[in-house]
């Protein structure tokens, strides 16, 4: 018991200074965040804005919100927690619901004992336990062991008690195998949960422990509507946004992504075209036929599932949506509850229709492959542009020489940038593209897309030929009228195609 | 090893309470975590035959939940062709380590007792259930007749 402050740090290190990382396993001891709250003007509400958490800023920003709700229910801080996960972090309405509804209900539905009719019930067990406990011995409903130590046998406040050693498998099973972090008690039909006070007294093998705090850290994250993980392979940070939207976050890590789908920023193509998009061009390959064959979307948040059962209920395992759906007919499940339901009957009509999906499909596949070309040809030349950056800091030092100064040369900088700035938009009009309905509108958007693929070729062969060959000062002037013309034509199409957004023109194709 | 010492109980208790639902348990001396037995249904259709299941445990049982299929074809709405059942209890979701193997099995005899159409494995049977109980009632117990197991005669 002693150990628990020391043993509860979210980092390894046993630096008793440091309890920003606590996970307040004691509600008594006093707090110090390193996190601070931004300031959200409501009046600056339609300015998005965002900031990098780091692995201990997340915890701390965690912890804050934490101890507010704390600081208004004087509860302990592990049931808060857990009422906040609950409400997916939702404090206002957890605070709303706290005081507008049956408590009783709420700590039943968050899978808590009620704290504040714990007390008496508390007394009763003790005294009906030290009564059995002085004369006789416990038995383990796990192990099925009989134990004369008593003391080893522990329980949540649902008072079911198993040996401390099989409570210790058991979370370890939980967390290590499974990746859980909202673990019940082990008894039959109680779902009353764990705490992280509870898990930190249990367990004291730190590998386990500091995957505990990583699994309540990340269901923190992925619960919250306002942070995104950085998807960049092995970046440990996330991103706190003002509002969710898909716009461009940059980590710490260096990592640009969009807020939205943290798919790499995807201008001018929005967040859902863009996934049919990658779904659709990872079907051709081998590994995507057996996702398309093994899986389905979840229906309302459309995230990739396996059906790992037999039975066709499928309920979502994404934490924030749980929707319950057949896996057939991928329909909600209610109605194939008591009643019989249709998603066993054949429709002719359907028969019809998809013989003639079939009759399109070759002309449609063609269309698709004209886009998907295009789409690639951009991502090739962007790797090799990639070697154009090292290539032109040679230049730049070589120019130096030749009595021009540092800032003189910076124009090549600028223009690698431009460049693969135009590179990443006009892969992406090839995907906006390809869901465009044909209209007025298409062609202006057509029109424009020709223009910046002209001048980035045009500005790309500057830079990899003629760099070499002509007069340097003859060459700047081309190169700086050209990226500037780049820069300018991108903003064009993609305030004309923000525009259409706004505006509503842009009918898109429903493309499987 | 923790499952070795958990089932052996397990065994014992089931074999000395004598549950007329499920009999003829055999057990490989050699590997504890496979147990075979006889389903014996007491109602209608089911009830004028046996049915062979085998239960595997996992070597983390009881923090795993254990396996279980069907030995023997049985007509019905909750089992497939390939004997596989879809029992809530033993559900990776809903595993609890305290459940005993002897409740999962009157779950399970509960659950081959008293179809549940609206968690269907085989969709044609469920209809079939729902919409005509008279003709389920029929077909499957010519299925028992012909597919399943002698019922033990004590």
């Amino acid at each position: 018991m002693d150990s628990d402050e020391e043993d509860f740090s979210y980092e390894e290190e046993d630096d008793e200074g440091d309890d920003s990382c606590d996970f307040g396993v004691d509600a008594d001891e006093g707090f110090d965040s390193t996190y601070d709250m931004p300031n959200t003007a409501s009046g600056a509400d339609d300015i998005f804005t965002y900031e990098v958490l780091t692995p201990d800023t997340i915890v701390s920003y965690m912890n804050t919100i934490i101890d507010e709700v704390d600081a208004v229910f004087q509860l302990t801080r592990p049931v808060a927690r857990i009422l906040l996960g609950h409400f997916k972090w939702d404090k206002e309405k957890l605070l709303e619901r706290y005081y507008c509804g049956d408590q009783e209900k709420l700590f039943k539905d968050a899978h808590l004992v009620n704290p504040l009719a714990q007390s008496t019930l508390n007394k009763v067990q003790r005294l009906s336990r030290s009564n059995s406990g002085s004369t006789s011995s416990a038995f383990c409903d796990i192990c099925l062991q009989v134990s004369t130590n008593i003391q080893t046998f522990q329980g949540l406040e649902c008072h079911h008690e198993f040996c401390t050693r099989c409570w210790k498998e058991y979370l370890t099973s939980k967390i290590m195998d499974e990746q859980k972090e909202n673990i019940a008690c082990p008894a039959v039909k109680c779902d009353i949960l764990v705490n992280e006070t509870f898990v930190g007294r249990i367990l004291n093998d730190q590998i386990v422990k500091r995957k505990y705090h990583h699994l309540i850290a990340n269901s923190f994250v992925v619960n919250n509507r306002l942070i995104k993980w950085c998807p960049a392979p092995d970046c440990m940070n996330a991103v706190k946004a003002s509002y969710s939207d898909a716009n461009a976050v940059t980590c710490l890590c260096r990592h640009e992504f969009c807020f939205g789908c943290t798919e790499p920023v995807h201008e001018p193509v929005n967040c859902s075209l863009l996934k049919q998009w990658i779904k659709k061009c990872n079907d051709d390959s081998e590994t995507a036929n057996w996702i398309s064959a093994n899986t389905k979307e979840c229906p309302k948040c459309q995230v990739t599932i396996e059906k790992n059962g037999g039975c066709n209920h499928m309920v979502c395992r994404n934490n924030s949506c749980k929707a319950d759906f057949c896996w057939v007919c991928l329909g909600p499940w209610e109605p194939h509850g008591s009643n019989w339901y249709s998603c066993n009957r054949f429709d002719e009509k359907d028969s019809q229709n998809a013989r003639e999906a079939q009759n399109k499909s070759r002309s449609s596949l063609e269309r698709y492959l004209f886009y998907c070309n295009r789409y690639m040809n951009h991502i090739q030349s962007a790797k090799l542009e990639c070697e154009l950056e090292a290539k032109v800091v040679t230049k730049m030092n070589e120019m130096q020489k030749h009595n021009m100064s540092w800032i003189e040369v910076q124009f090549l900088t600028k223009a690698v940038k431009v460049l693969s700035m135009c590179r990443n938009t006009l892969k992406y009009t090839y995907v906006f593209a390809f869901y465009l309905q044909k209209n007025n509108q298409t062609v202006i958007f057509e029109d424009n897309q020709k223009d910046v693929e002209m001048a980035t070729e045009t500005l790309s062969e500057y830079l990899e030929r003629d760099i070499s060959s002509e007069n340097l000062g003859c060459i700047k002037q081309k190169v700086q009228d050209k990226y500037r013309y780049c820069e300018m034509r991108r903003k064009v199409l993609l305030d004309h195609v923000n525009e259409g957004y706004e505006r509503d023109f842009w009918e898109f194709q429903d493309i499987p | 090893m923790a499952a070795t010492r958990r089932l052996t109980k397990e065994l014992n208790d089931i074999r000395k309470s004598g549950i007329r639902v499920f009999r003829d348990i055999r057990v490989d001396e050699s590997n504890i975590l496979n147990w075979q037995g006889l389903i014996v249904p007491e109602s209608a259709p089911y009830n004028k035959g046996a049915f062979r299941i085998e239960i595997v445990f996992p070597a983390e049982y009881p923090f795993k939940p254990p396996k279980i299929t069907f030995k023997t074809k049985i007509y019905h709405p909750n089992i497939d062709e390939k004997g596989q059942v879809c029992l809530p209890i033993i559900g990776a979701e809903n595993w609890k380590p305290a459940t005993k193997t002897d409740q999962v099995i009157q779950a399970l005899v509960a659950l081959v007792q008293d179809p549940e159409p609206e968690h269907p494995l085989r969709a044609d049977l469920a209809e079939e259930y729902t919409k005509d109980r008279k003709k389920f009632m029929k077909n499957a117990e010519e299925h028992t007749k012909k597919h399943a197991e002698k019922r033990p005669s004590d």
